[in-house]
């Protein structure tokens, strides 16, 4: 995207740092609010809203910290890249010039390189830590991730033949004018797909098996603490809020204002809770298998109801 | 850490073979002085007491009382207090009951590597005195000869009341800026090493466990 000017730039970056930190917060008060459902059905009271922006200061507030060397220092640092570059060029709302941040036209692929790209860092930093138990949540971890990403790319692909462009922006204004414009309704198929990759990246069960506490402590984070810790929490929060807007974007007819968006957002993100309440958690092969057998299927056959009917 | 070994701020090692110091960091912990704000620190301290994770290691039969804690009757996440497998995240240490001198050794082990700020409650009447393993040959007697305690419960075993008492007890402590075992342990650490290596007689470790 070409700028008339410096400051037109330095607005806009202006811009992108308001959005990231409404993303976040309400990324945070998401997950306090998904806590405080899942203690419900448990029976429980629950954390209270605040406890997740306790807890980032918290950790960051930890008076010592050991390294493990350079990697490790630059895990978390990716991790955060990766969610940031994301949102950077997700259009949050429609229509709004302040809130569309650096997308343009092929913003779609860079958002699916950046997806990827933390999740390397992470693996590398994580590794360099030399813990055992985040070796195996690495593997773990990538292992699930390369088989989920295949119905996601398949949906991708499908709703990119579809509208026939590769900018986000054009997607979301493809589906305007009413509920009967959403890609949940005119691709079905490659919708599901999605949804279904969807649950694999929202890591809650039956797809939790890379954090697993119970057997290898967290997973990949296992070794990261103090401040390191506080950048994966502002992470976690960012990047799923980003992801959940990602989905909404493409598949729920995007949104025009702060409040649809936060409406559209919990009711996809209740999709993963729903089914991670009443699931038990599969086996790493078991979930891997899962993503390989019917999403990619559902994948493949959207390309076609695309070609066949929609075309 | 940095791995200098010629520095004089360094530990020994000297339970560990030629081969194997390489292999661990061998600097001498310092005592953390509190932010010189006094704000910062308040507020730090604040952010502290509100999200207490506790280290899910159980070392004797009292630490069957953590688990009525954590489900639906007394539902400790009300108070921002979480379970955390794994040392380096969490704060809270509590000893749940008799420590014998195998399992000594691994709690030194995860309280070095746990970071700072750090608080342990020792919970029962056998590590603050023995309870009724008093003359066991193989368990110690008095915890806080090895590591800093900041909060006894006492009982045989103590209700989850008792306990979640004193994890608000605790709280109020952090709140107040008082408990800094962690530096306590830092300070005397030569003490509690030579009470440490005179139970634990095959020590194999680093002298401290980064
Ligand atoms: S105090 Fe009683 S219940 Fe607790 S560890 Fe000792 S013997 Fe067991």
């Amino acid at each position: 995207m070409i700028y008339a000017s410096m400051s037109e730039w330095f607005g806009r970056v202006g811009y992108f740092g308001l959005t990231l930190l409404i993303v976040t917060v309400y990324g945070l008060l998401v997950g306090a609010l998904i806590e405080r459902i899942i203690a419900k059905v448990q029976g429980r009271v629950g954390i209270p809203y605040s406890q997740p922006f306790i807890n980032i200061a918290k950790t960051f507030f930890k008076r010592t910290a050991v390294s493990h060397g350079i990697m490790f220092y630059l895990g978390p640092v990716f991790r955060i890249a990766g969610g940031i570059g994301t949102l950077a060029f997700i259009p949050v709302i429609y229509g709004s010039e302040m809130f569309s941040n650096f997308s343009m036209a092929g913003d779609l692929f860079l958002v699916i390189y950046f997806m990827f790209f933390g999740q390397l860092g992470m693996a590398l930093g994580a590794g360099e830590s030399g813990h055992p138990y985040s070796a195996i949540g690495i593997a773990r971890g990538l292992s699930q991730m390369t088989a989920y990403e295949v119905p996601f790319a398949l949906a991708v692909i499908s709703i990119v033949i579809q509208y026939d462009t590769l900018s986000i922006t054009e997607i979301v204004a493809a589906q305007q004018g009413g509920w009967q414009n959403w890609t949940v309704i005119t691709n079905w198929v490659a919708t599901l797909a999605a949804m279904l990759a969807f649950l694999g990246m929202t890591g809650y069960s039956p797809f939790d098996i890379f954090l697993a506490p119970q057997e290898i402590p967290i997973g990949p984070p296992t070794e990261f603490h103090s401040a390191y810790l506080s950048f994966l929490q502002i992470n976690r929060a960012l990047f799923g809020a980003t992801k959940l807007v990602l989905f909404m974007n493409l598949f729920f007819g995007g949104a025009t204002g702060w409040v649809e968006l936060m409406i559209k957002t919990l009711l996809i993100y209740m999709v993963a809770i729903v089914v991670g309440v009443a699931f038990p958690r599969f086996r790493v092969d078991q979930g891997i298998r899962f993503f390989f057998k019917i999403p990619t299927l559902i994948g493949i056959m959207s390309i076609v109801y695309v070609q066949m009917v929609l075309a | 850490m940095s791995k200098d070994r010629s520095s004089k701020n360094t530990m020994e090692n000297s339970g560990l073979s030629a081969d194997e110091q390489l292999l661990f960091c061998n600097a001498r912990p310092e005592p953390y002085k509190p932010y010189s704000i006094k704000a910062v620190e308040d507020f730090a301290n604040w952010a502290r007491a509100n999200s207490l994770w506790i280290l899910a290691f159980g070392t004797g039969c009292c630490s069957i009382e953590l688990r009525p804690l954590m489900t639906a009757r007394f539902d400790i996440s009300r108070f921002g207090i979480a379970g955390r497998p794994t040392p380096r995240q969490s704060s809270v240490f509590i000893i749940g009951g008799y420590v014998s001198v195998k399992t000594l050794k691994r709690i030194i082990r995860s309280y070095e590597q746990m970071q700072g700020p750090k608080f342990i409650i020792a919970l029962g009447s056998c590590p603050a005195n023995g309870g009724m393993y008093f003359d066991s040959y193989n368990t110690i007697n008095q915890f806080d000869l090895y590591l800093p305690v900041d909060m006894y419960v006492t009982g045989c075993m103590p209700r989850p009341e008792a306990l979640l008492a004193a994890i608000m007890e605790l709280k109020e402590d952090i709140k107040a800026g008082n408990c800094d075992g962690a530096n306590r342990y830092v300070e005397n650490l030569d003490w509690y090493k030579a009470n440490q290596k005179k139970v634990i007689k095959n020590w194999d470790m680093p002298d401290y466990n980064w």
